[in-house]
């Protein structure tokens, strides 16, 4: 692990000299803003129920699916397709600090990027001037959701990143498996063949594996061990799997 | 005491994928501060030997050992030990000379407060002082070339591996290439491979020429030459009557043989080509020969100097012709 350090001061250097880092933050900031406009308006209208910071964070998987392929789909692919992966892996250092190194850079990135939300709520909070709209509990809540969600989401970015030379592939594969995680997995549930007693062990767990309704328990301030060790877990096994990755290319290559 | 053990040991080295063997058999060896020239046309497994030096690719069976240390067993140790620069040269494109230099050195653990002067010390071994602040990917092709001769050069490694280093330069880029390489001659062991044979010939102590995955032959380029080409061409321009010439060369030397004989020329002179198998320098007693009398004039007279090109089509030739003998036979 001695030189994991070193490639993740470089990546951030990388991500933080990039143009196209820029480009991902405007584009994010300005969805979120748009969002975030949107509620007040609608909040400004009529009393709603839930808080501003419940509805907000319902709406994070716009944006997951679009920056997180963006932030990502660079990472190992470009290595490989300029082939400086063989120079970077011709020092001793290991795919496993490599693979890390990029994946914690981008995840520092989301981290970032997800904070400067919080211009959103203090300027509310300034202006608005009313306890009910700024409820800590969701707001913390979110934010703890979207830091723990993202260590997975920013893994399953690297993962798709290492699986193809090409940028657009990559990116696709990421969007996809993003896709199927918080969309399809609610979907797999209405299948009628699942309610059979056959696959009462396999509906369970797909049940525990909806992310929107982690984020739900979140927001209301329930902090589920067990889902949190959904996402450590899954997080774990997709590095793995990219760290493989990468190591059975250079076999077969 | 100086430590003996030789910088780069291969045994028996192979390397097959996906059914098709790419590396076969290879066994060689390279002494401390010995610059070898790897050659063979494309294909032959020149790369894929010099990716499994450096530890990148693991071999299928065989031994590799780099000062003493086995590539499979101290991988680290090893890659610590050798600088390497591959085929075409990849570098990221939005670094500068210096950052790329700077995380590099970072990588091969260079203590950062030396770091700063052996940055400096080799952009300006390497003359890219002027490109420092530059970012990689608008740099002209030469310069990129330098930035990886640079960068492979900068931990000061005991063996470097360069994989066509010259490849795409200008006549004036490989001088200074050339040059770069010959300053670290006695200091580090290198391996390089290349196409351009009068390279090889100019900065390579020995030269080991493989084809289909194996070594055909190995050696300095003037064993090579006796050793692969086995004769020596002598070119006359002459006159007279060719018929009476073998007589006339059988005195000097009974293996000399006419290989060509072209049309005379306006003045009466043609060209004929002569071998033979005896190495020694005939151009004296061929001259005094041909004049004794006469039965022809000469006008000139040269021994042709065989290129390290002769030889290494010469020896990939001999390879192939070995290669579907085999395959006839099976």
């Amino acid at each position: 692990m001695k030189h994991f350090t070193t490639i993740l001061g470089h990546e951030i250097r990388m991500l933080l000299v990039s143009p196209s880092t820029y480009i991902a933050a405007a584009f994010f900031l300005g969805v979120m803003g748009t969002i975030f406009t949107g509620i007040l308006e609608s909040y400004s209208k009529a009393a709603q129920e839930a808080s501003p910071a419940q509805v907000f964070f319902q709406l994070f998987w716009i944006p997951v699916l679009f920056m997180v392929p963006l932030l990502t789909m660079k990472s190992l692919a470009e290595e490989r397709r300029l082939g400086t992966i063989e120079t970077l892996l011709t020092t001793s250092v290991s795919t496993t600090e490599v693979v890390l190194g990029k994946y914690g850079a981008t995840y520092l990135l989301y981290l970032l990027l997800w904070g400067s939300t919080g211009g959103f709520f203090y300027i509310l909070h300034r202006f608005a001037s009313d306890a009910r709209f700024l409820d800590p509990g969701p707001l913390i809540g979110g934010y703890l959701f979207i830091a723990v969600s993202g260590l997975l989401f920013v893994a399953i970015g690297i993962f798709a990143s290492s699986l193809s030379r090409s940028q657009a592939v990559s990116g696709i594969v990421c969007f996809a498996a993003l896709l199927g995680l918080i969309i399809g997995v609610p979907g797999l549930l209405q299948l009628p063949a699942l309610n059979s007693e056959m696959f009462q062990p396999v509906k369970s767990a797909v049940e525990s594996a909806q992310v929107i309704e982690h984020l739900g328990d979140f927001s209301r301030g329930v902090v589920d061990t067990r889902e949190v060790l959904f996402y450590l877990s899954g997080t774990v096994l997709v590095l793995i799997f990219s760290i493989l990755g990468i190591e059975a290319k250079l076999l077969h290559s | 005491m100086p430590d003996t053990t030789p910088a780069i040991e291969v045994e028996h080295l192979v390397k097959t994928y996906a059914g098709v063997t790419a590396v076969n058999d290879i066994s060689f060896t390279v002494g401390r501060g010995e610059i070898l020239g790897f050659l063979g046309p494309n294909g032959a497994g020149k790369s894929t030997t010099m990716r499994i030096l450096t530890g990148y690719l693991p071999a299928s069976s065989g031994n590799v050992r780099i000062c003493g240390l086995s590539v499979t067993t101290q991988p680290d140790e090893v890659k610590r030990r050798i600088g390497y620069m591959p085929e075409n040269n990849p570098l990221p494109e939005d670094m500068r000379v210096s950052e790329y230099l700077y995380f590099r050195g970072r990588l091969k653990e260079i203590a950062r407060r030396k770091l700063g002067p052996r940055i400096d010390e080799v952009l300006e071994l390497c003359d890219l002082k002027r490109v420092r602040h530059k970012i990689i990917g608008k740099l002209s092709k030469g310069f990129r070339q330098r930035v990886g001769v640079a960068e492979a050069i900068l931990a000061e490694p005991p063996v470097i591996i360069m994989d066509e280093p010259t490849i795409g330069l200008d006549p004036h880029q490989i001088l200074i290439v050339r040059d770069l390489i010959a300053s670290l001659r006695g200091r580090m062991t290198l391996i390089i491979s290349s196409h351009i044979l009068p390279e090889i010939e100019m900065t390579c102590d020995r030269v080991l020429i493989i084809n289909g995955g194996r070594v055909v032959a190995q050696g300095t380029p003037a064993a090579l030459r006796r050793e692969i080409l086995g004769r020596t061409t002598y070119a006359l321009e002459i006159t007279g009557d060719p018929a009476t010439l073998p007589m006339l060369l059988a005195v000097v030397e009974p293996t000399l043989r006419i290989t060509a004989t072209a049309e005379p020329d306006a003045d009466g002179f043609r060209r004929v080509t002569l071998t033979t198998e005896n190495t020694a320098e005939l151009g004296e007693p061929l001259l005094r020969a041909l004049t004794n009398g006469d039965a022809c004039r000469v006008r000139s007279i040269s021994r042709a100097n065989p290129t390290l090109e002769d030889v290494f089509l010469a020896a990939t030739r001999r390879s192939w012709d070995v290669r579907s003998e085999d395959l006839k036979k099976n």
